[in-house]
């Protein structure tokens, strides 16, 4: 299987004025084609900087990180990547349509490839219908979607998403997570997506990246067991539970809550 | 908030300052009256009398309202729009080097904003010149910019209009600078991660971003470049515009003149600031501004 991203001994410190922050220590990391790869650990771990390197937002102090077998600033420049924020980020003087055209109007994409690949989007994210509607016009989930349509709207290979889902209720959640997952097995896709909920981590990835702060550390790799078709119930299988309780584990182990 | 809930306490405010005017011209046009009787050996006038003789004196300290509306409707509805007597034919002459100043001043402020937003040299030295530049009294350098002009061969309606500018283009920097940086680290962050280029993170972020601030910033613009050109009609001679009419009124003690010239003064700057508040929900409502929305 080829290597999308290839990390070896990554490392960023960040100057502040109280001193050294070390947000990523010695990271080394293999991410496949097609995998689902989630970041899990408590806040402050380094797991969206992790992901913010990957996508050239940060430059690492140290290592070496190659993406798609390039440097992740050529990577930025080849469009290589999705990226889906925590918010959804919207324009809101553009409609959902136009919105989802945007990255497509910057990389100069004649208008009717826009509206073709603008509509085929958001089918996949199930908002045809909602293209010349107002962000405000929609709800939290539905804005979340339509960002996550515009990420795949240049149909990069490999999508980054940074708690896409962490400002949504758990019901709007959890139909999310499933469409998210059917979506992922159409467009075989490789996904790195960061949560601090145990089990949306364990739900969607093939792999769970379990990471620690001070420094932001790699604390636990988790290959999951569970088969590429899954059903919400499947969150109650015994399977499920015991990589659930393996992630607890290396979560508690990493970090000593007393502090 | 309907407009009929309005209306009712707007008049009761309106009634209540006419009146007060009212009495206050009665009271500071009295003493004129009482002189005029002692010089012509006759009784101080009765109340009755004081208070007719006050409301109908030729120059007033204080015009009584419906003098100042009459000879409002007198220079501008009965008079040519041509006549050097006409109001209108005034207001237009400083609304012309209104316009041009705020013209030149939006844009000189936009530019200037631009260029603070996106370079560091400018970043770190304009912003201090530019609040200098509004710490300087206008009437010390009106006459100093007409002068100067007028001795490089120019004169007329530029002079007058680049006063405007020096007061409108403040601000415009200052909210455009503002507007400018709006977006959020996440939508720049966004653009960053579709390899934009400067000119389009500004064009498709920073300048739509940016609108609900410029607008709010051209309402100030356009009262001040009234202000603006007002001014700049004083040192010139005072030969036409509104600025000219009220120093010609307070040369020859024409209280009602003054009056009239301020009252249309007050009038234009309202209808300017209006037809900017126009604008401004325009282009609000075609950038999909949900209805009553925070973005205003």
């Amino acid at each position: 299987m080829k290597n999308v991203i290839t990390t070896e001994g990554l490392n960023l410190t960040f100057q502040t004025n109280d001193g050294p922050v070390h947000a990523l220590s010695d990271v080394n990391l293999e991410v496949g084609q097609g995998d689902f790869v989630s970041f899990i650990g408590p806040s402050g771990c380094g797991k969206t900087t992790f992901l913010r390197v990957i996508a050239d937002l940060e430059k690492p102090t140290g290592g070496s990180i190659s993406v798609n077998g390039m440097t992740p600033e050529q990577a930025r420049r080849e469009r290589a990547y999705g990226y889906v924020f925590q918010a959804a980020s919207l324009l809101p003087w553009r409609t959902i349509e136009k919105n989802v055209a945007l990255p497509l109007e910057i990389m100069g994409l004649s208008s009717t490839e826009q509206k073709e690949r603008t509509s085929r989007v958001l089918e996949l994210v199930d908002l045809a219908g909602f293209g010349k509607k107002y962000p405000w016009q929609l709800s939290g989930g539905m804005q979340q979607r339509a960002s996550i349509a515009r990420a795949l709207a240049f149909d990069a290979d490999l999508l980054l998403m940074d708690e896409p889902f962490g400002a949504l209720d758990e019901i709007v959640r959890d139909h999310l997570n499933e469409q998210l997952l059917k979506l992922w097995d159409r467009t075989n896709k490789t996904i790195c997506f960061v949560t601090h909920s145990i089990p949306e981590a364990v739900y969607l990835s093939t792999r769970i990246v379990v990471m620690s702060p001070r420094p932001g550390r790699v604390t636990d790799v988790i290959e999951s067991t569970l088969p590429k078709e899954r059903p919400l119930e499947i969150r109650e299988s015994k399977e499920f539970l015991e990589i659930a309780h393996r992630v607890r584990e290396g979560l508690r182990a990493g970090h000593s809550y007393d502090e | 908030m309907t407009r009929k809930g309005k209306t009712i306490p707007v008049l009761t405010i309106v009634a209540a300052i006419v009146m007060l005017w009212y009495i206050g011209s009665v009271w500071m046009n009295a003493p004129f009256e009482y002189d005029q009787a002692e010089r012509l050996s006759k009784p101080a006038p009765a109340f009755g009398e004081l208070v007719t003789k006050t409301m109908a004196q030729e120059r007033p300290v204080l015009p009584a309202p419906h003098q100042v509306l009459t000879e409002i409707y007198e220079t501008t509805v009965l008079k040519k729009i041509t006549s050097k007597r006409s109001l209108i034919y005034h207001a237009w002459i400083t609304l012309s080097a209104t316009l041009l100043g705020f013209v030149i001043g939006t844009a000189l402020g936009i530019a200037l904003a631009v260029g603070i937003v996106h370079n560091r040299a400018m970043d770190k030295s304009v912003m201090p010149w530019v609040i200098t530049s509004q710490t300087i009294p206008i009437l010390a350098i009106a006459p100093m910019i007409i002068v100067v002009l007028n001795a490089a061969g120019i004169s007329g309606l530029l002079p007058k209009a680049l006063i405007s500018t020096y007061l409108s283009f403040f601000p415009v920097v200052v909210g455009m600078v503002k507007g400018l940086r709006s977006p959020s680290m996440s939508e720049l962050d966004l653009m960053r991660t579709y390899n934009a280029s400067r000119a389009q993170t500004f064009w498709k972020l920073r300048w739509p971003s940016s609108m609900p601030y410029l607008f709010t910033s051209l309402k100030v613009a356009v009262a001040i470049s009234l202000v603006g050109a007002i001014v700049g009609e004083m040192p010139t001679g005072a030969v036409a515009g509104l600025g000219a009419r009220l120093l010609a009124g307070s040369y020859y003690g024409q209280t009602i003149q003054i009056w009239s010239a301020l009252f249309m003064a007050a009038a234009l700057a309202a209808v300017l600031v209006m037809l900017v508040g126009f604008a401004h929900a325009y282009v609000l409502r075609q950038m999909g501004q949900k209805p009553g929305g925070a973005l205003a």
